[in-house]
This record gives C-alpha cells, sequence and structure tokens, in this order.
C-alpha cells in the first residue's frame, strides 16, 4: 500500500523562481508529519500543489495513491485542508457552513447531518451552530475551519500554519483536538513555524529552506544530531569573549556558535555545566535543554529572511 | 501555460453545487434582496411609461411605452446578472476566500464559474419573467405584451443571462480592486444601457451609429424581444438569436480562461 503523501524532486517554478527545489519526502500512515522552515521556505506552495490547486513543475507527488496532476477530483476526496487564512463562507451561519461544504463532496444531507452534529460537539462549537462567521472568534473560527475540512472524513489531513494568530489558550485548544483526531488515526501534514507546536504534535518532520529540505527526522534525533542535549547561552560582548573561546576551543562533542551580543555553546551537558561554572557572574549565563528552535536557527541561520 | 491548453471545460455536478450554494444565501437574505427588485420596473414603467411618454412622438406612431417595453425586459435582467457576477464574484474571490474554499474540495474551478454564471442567469431569467409579468398585467392600460409570443422572452432569457453572466466574471477576474469596478459600470455596462436600443429606435439614427449598435449585445436581446412582444418574429429575431449564441459561447471560454488563470498559480 503506498504512503498517504509521496512527494519525489518535487519541484514548482514561477517564473525564473524556484519555489521549491526538488523536494523528496513520505508522509507515512497515521502519523502526525510536520514541515518547518522560515516564511518563504516553499512549504506553502508544497501545500498548495498537494492540495491540486498549483500545477506541479516537475518531479512526482501522489496524495492517497492518487496523483495530483491527472486525478485532482480522486485526491481531494481523500484530503482535508485548513488553509492558512480562515476562508469560511460568511454569508452563511456556521452550521451552514458545514452543510454547504459536505454538499461540495457530494454527500446526502441524511448522512452530513449526524456527522455534523457530532463535528460541532467535538469542536466546541454547538452553541454556536446558528451564530454568523462575524461573531465567532479567532480560536472558533479556526476549529470551524478544521471541522469544516473533516466533514467528509477525509484519510489525510493538511494544516497550513493551523494556530498562527491565536492566542495562547485557543492555541492549546487546538492541539488539544489535533492530538485528539490524531489517536483516532487521522494522518496529518503539517506546516508551522511554532517549534514548540512541532515538539508537541509531530511524529517526524523536516525542515525546510530555500525550497528545499535541509533535514529530516523526529524532533529528538533532530536536537540530538544538530543541537545536542544542552545549550548554554552566554550574554558576552565581543571583546570579553577571548578566555571563554580559547577554552572551549577543541573540547570534544562542544559547538560554539557567535552572536551580536550572545555567546551559544552547545553539546553534551557537563561541558557545558563546567564551562558554565567558569563564568563570574552567573546571571550572565544561561543553561537549557536543546530544542526544536535551536536546530531551526542554526541549519536556517539567524539573519532575518526578508 | 498548462492552463490555457487544458481549455476544454471540466464539468461536473460541482457547478450545480455552487448554485445551490448561492441559492442558499439568497433565501437567508431574501427580504432585503427581493424587495428592490420588486419595485423598481414598476416605478421605471410609470415614470417612463407615463411620464416620459406624453412627451416623445415616434416616427412609428406607436405609443412609448410599447417601444420602452423590450427595452426594459432586457436592462433589468442585464443589471441582475451584472450585479450578482461582477461585484458578488468579486467578494467570494478576493475578500471573502469562497473560491479557494470550493477549490479544496472536489468541485473544479471550471465548476465555480459555471455554477455563478448559471446563478447570475438564474436571477436574470427570475427578474425577467417577473417584469414581464408585470408589463402583460399593466398591458390593457399600457400596451407593452401585444402578443402570445412574448411567453418565449422568459425561456430565451438565458442566454442573455449567459452572457452578461460572463462577460462580469471575466472581468472580475482581471480586477485587483473594489474600485475597478467603476470602469467596467462606467465604461462597458453604461453605454450599454444608454446606446442599446432600449430608449430610442436606431432605425432614425445615422448609419455610423446603426452599425456601432450592431456590436453592442443589448441591442440584440432589445430586438429579439421586441419581435417577440409585437408578435413578428422572423428571420431577423433568428438572426440577433445566433449572434447572442455566438457571443455568450466566446464570453463563456473568455470567463473560464481568465478564472482558471487567476484561481491556478
Amino acid at each position: 500500500m503506498p504512503h498517504p503523501i509521496e512527494a519525489a524532486g518535487l519541484v514548482k517554478n514561477y517564473g525564473s523562481f524556484r519555489a521549491v527545489d526538488g523536494v523528496t519526502f513520505e508522509v507515512r500512515d497515521g502519523e502526525c508529519f510536520g514541515m518547518l522552515g522560515p516564511n518563504g521556505a516553499g512549504k506553502s506552495t508544497t501545500i498548495k500543489m498537494i492540495a491540486c490547486t498549483s500545477p506541479v513543475s516537475a518531479g512526482a507527488l501522489r496524495v492517497g495513491g492518487f496523483d495530483v496532476a491527472t486525478q485532482a477530483r480522486e485526491v481531494k476526496r481523500v484530503l482535508g485542508i485548513v488553509p492558512q487564512e480562515d476562508n469560511l463562507d460568511e454569508d452563511l451561519p456556521v452550521r451552514q457552513n458545514l452543510e454547504v461544504y459536505a454538499r461540495y463532496f457530494g454527500i446526502a444531507k441524511r448522512e452530513a447531518m449526524p456527522r455534523i452534529e457530532e463535528s460541532l460537539a467535538l469542536f466546541q462549537l454547538s452553541e454556536k451552530a446558528e451564530a454568523k462567521i462575524d461573531d465567532l472568534s479567532g480560536g472558533m473560527k479556526r476549529r470551524l475551519v478544521i471541522a469544516r475540512a473533516l466533514v467528509h472524513e477525509p484519510r489525510i489531513l493538511v494544516l497550513d500554519e493551523p494556530t498562527t494568530g491565536l492566542d495562547p489558550q485557543a492555541r492549546h485548544l487546538v492541539w488539544q483536538k489535533l492530538r485528539l483526531l490524531k489517536s483516532r488515526g487521522v494522518t496529518m501534514l503539517l506546516t508551522t513555524h511554532y517549534m514548540d507546536e512541532a515538539a508537541h504534535l509531530c511524529d517526524r518532520l523536516v525542515i525546510m529552506h530555500r525550497g528545499q529540505i535541509l533535514t529530516e527526522g523526529n524532533p529528538h534525533s533532530l536536537i540530538a544530531e544538530h543541537v545536542g542535549e544542552a545549550v548554554l547561552e552566554l550574554r558576552m560582548e565581543a571583546h570579553e569573549r577571548a578566555p571563554l573561546l580559547a577554552e572551549v576551543h577543541g573540547v570534544p562533542g562542544v559547538d560554539v556558535e557567535e552572536v551580536e551580543g550572545m555567546v551559544y555553546v552547545y553539546g553534551a551537558p557537563e561541558a557545558a555545566r563546567r564551562i558554565a561554572d567558569q563564568i563570574s557572574d552567573p546571571s550572565l549565563a544561561f543553561l537549557r535543554p536543546g530544542n526544536l528552535e535551536d536546530v531551526f536557527l542554526r541549519l536556517t541561520g539567524r539573519g532575518l529572511l526578508d | 501555460m498548462t492552463v490555457f491548453a487544458a481549455s476544454r471545460p471540466d464539468l461536473s455536478s460541482g457547478a450545480y453545487r455552487v448554485w445551490q450554494r448561492n441559492r442558499d444565501v439568497l433565501l437567508r437574505l431574501w427580504k432585503s434582496e427581493f424587495l428592490a427588485q420588486l419595485i423598481e420596473p414598476v416605478i421605471v414603467i410609470l415614470a417612463l411609461g407615463i411620464g416620459l411618454g406624453q412627451f416623445v412622438e415616434l416616427e412609428s406612431g406607436e405609443e412609448y411605452v410599447t417601444f420602452l417595453a423590450p427595452g426594459l425586459l432586457a436592462m433589468f435582467p442585464m443589471f441582475s446578472a451584472v450585479f450578482e457576477c461582477a461585484w458578488g464574484s468579486y467578494v467570494r474571490l478576493e475578500m471573502q476566500g469562497t473560491y479557494k474554499a470550493i477549490m479544496a474540495t472536489p468541485v473544479s474551478v471550471d465548476d465555480i464559474i459555471t455554477g455563478e454564471i448559471l446563478w447570475g442567469t438564474t436571477r436574470s431569467m427570475v427578474n425577467g419573467a417577473y417584469i414581464l409579468l408585470v408589463a402583460a398585467v399593466l398591458s390593457p392600460w399600457l400596451p407593452m405584451v401585444e402578443s402570445p409570443w412574448a411567453i418565449l422572452v422568459v425561456p430565451l432569457g438565458a442566454l442573455p443571462g449567459v452572457l452578461f453572466s460572463s462577460v462580469s466574471i471575466a472581468f472580475a477576474s482581471i480586477a485587483r480592486a473594489m474600485s475597478q469596478f467603476s470602469y467596467f459600470f462606467n465604461l462597458v455596462i453604461n453605454p450599454m444601457f444608454w446606446f442599446g436600443g432600449a430608449f430610442f429606435p436606431f432605425a432614425e439614427l445615422p448609419q455610423w451609429a446603426q452599425v456601432l449598435g450592431w456590436f453592442i449585445p443589448l441591442t440584440h436581446v432589445v430586438e429579439m424581444y421586441r419581435d417577440l412582444l409585437q408578435g413578428t418574429p422572423g428571420w431577423g429575431t433568428i438572426g440577433h438569436f445566433a449572434w447572442l449564441l455566438v457571443a455568450t459561447a466566446l464570453f463563456y471560454l473568455v470567463a473560464l480562461t481568465s478564472m482558471r488563470r487567476r484561481l491556478v498559480d
């Protein structure tokens, strides 16, 4: 059986600009697969190709076993899309948004109605069933967009930055719902630039940059591989650094990155601890576990990318 | 580009689902949407037919309101189609993201555009049928409907319905801001309204104006309806019908191609 999503050498050109430059990955059955990357990395373009709204320039892309270039209607039947912007139907109230959407999939009203009620309950929107879209909070709109994407019981749910712009409560509620869906066996592909979101939800992820995949793995192995277990952050101006750098240089398993006003030491916790102990003013040193954000920043650079 | 190569429409029952969506929205808002449409033609018939009509003497000897009736039957439905498919479509395309949302379902881009055009056509035809009814009811006092042939105005209204809806969608597909619709209205629709032979007979104009008039779609609608209302259908009527058929097919394809370009990148 083919994987839910299989991309091989996928390319997207806009004129002379190459937005996606030969990416290869697969999303496996039942997993949550993350796509991380700064703005302009090619995440959304990849999603558009998966959703059949942007033709593939080169390479192969199969979704649910169907070819996106020739079987768009079949692909869309197995795919639920949660777009970046809440493009709910503002001319219709909450429940009717789901009814009309189910009809686009050719689902009979009799079949759709119980499913819609269940979905409204699951996403805590039952009380808002008759409300206007305008009257919903940002978090409610997001939940409704996710409910809408599930109305035809898709095999694969694709979420493009699902929690961007939400307050922390709303974000955690969305995460809770996504974990629930995952436990029910829904395969998910998700793009985000929130590293905690990726660490929270994803079994496996890729980091994209300038249209290419820089690395692939599960969050823990990526942190171990690119950062190490511990990160020591030192607030230190350039002229104060010489003694420290001399000390650290050549210590096995320790890596140093210099930034304006800061020095980052990546490596094993013992080594980092020893270095931290030598700093005279402990308030300037902060030792913490490595995280995905470190991986991301180390691979894509700390400069502004726009 | 592949979008142009695949010029054969990719249609399914999805077009009907889009039509249903628009119907459902209208049924929610019908009070505010319908009332204005019910009252306006009556006011215009009375104002132009009785008011202005007193001062107009036509060479043909017919009453002005008789001359005016086919123009009204062509004009108001045209406006229905234009409002629905120019402004309405632009809102759904650009401001509400409705098209993008539908594109995530098995409904194709061609289905969306076709559904929108069918909806504009439906509103246009309903509007035409209503005005015909008003004209027929008033005919004992204001002679407007003079032959049973007039009933054909209702089904034939499908043709200008699709035509003006397509023209409007084609414009919406290239518009970059709501404000640009004033160009569409003032440079395309308004001249058609005034010069489409609805308000004065072309026969009394100089030759060059008559030639120009032949290229205006509304002219053919007005003349086709005039033959039917007066009970004088002939080869000329079929000629107008053929002209409209060709223009409709052409603009439908233009609307499809142009909107595909806008939606698929």
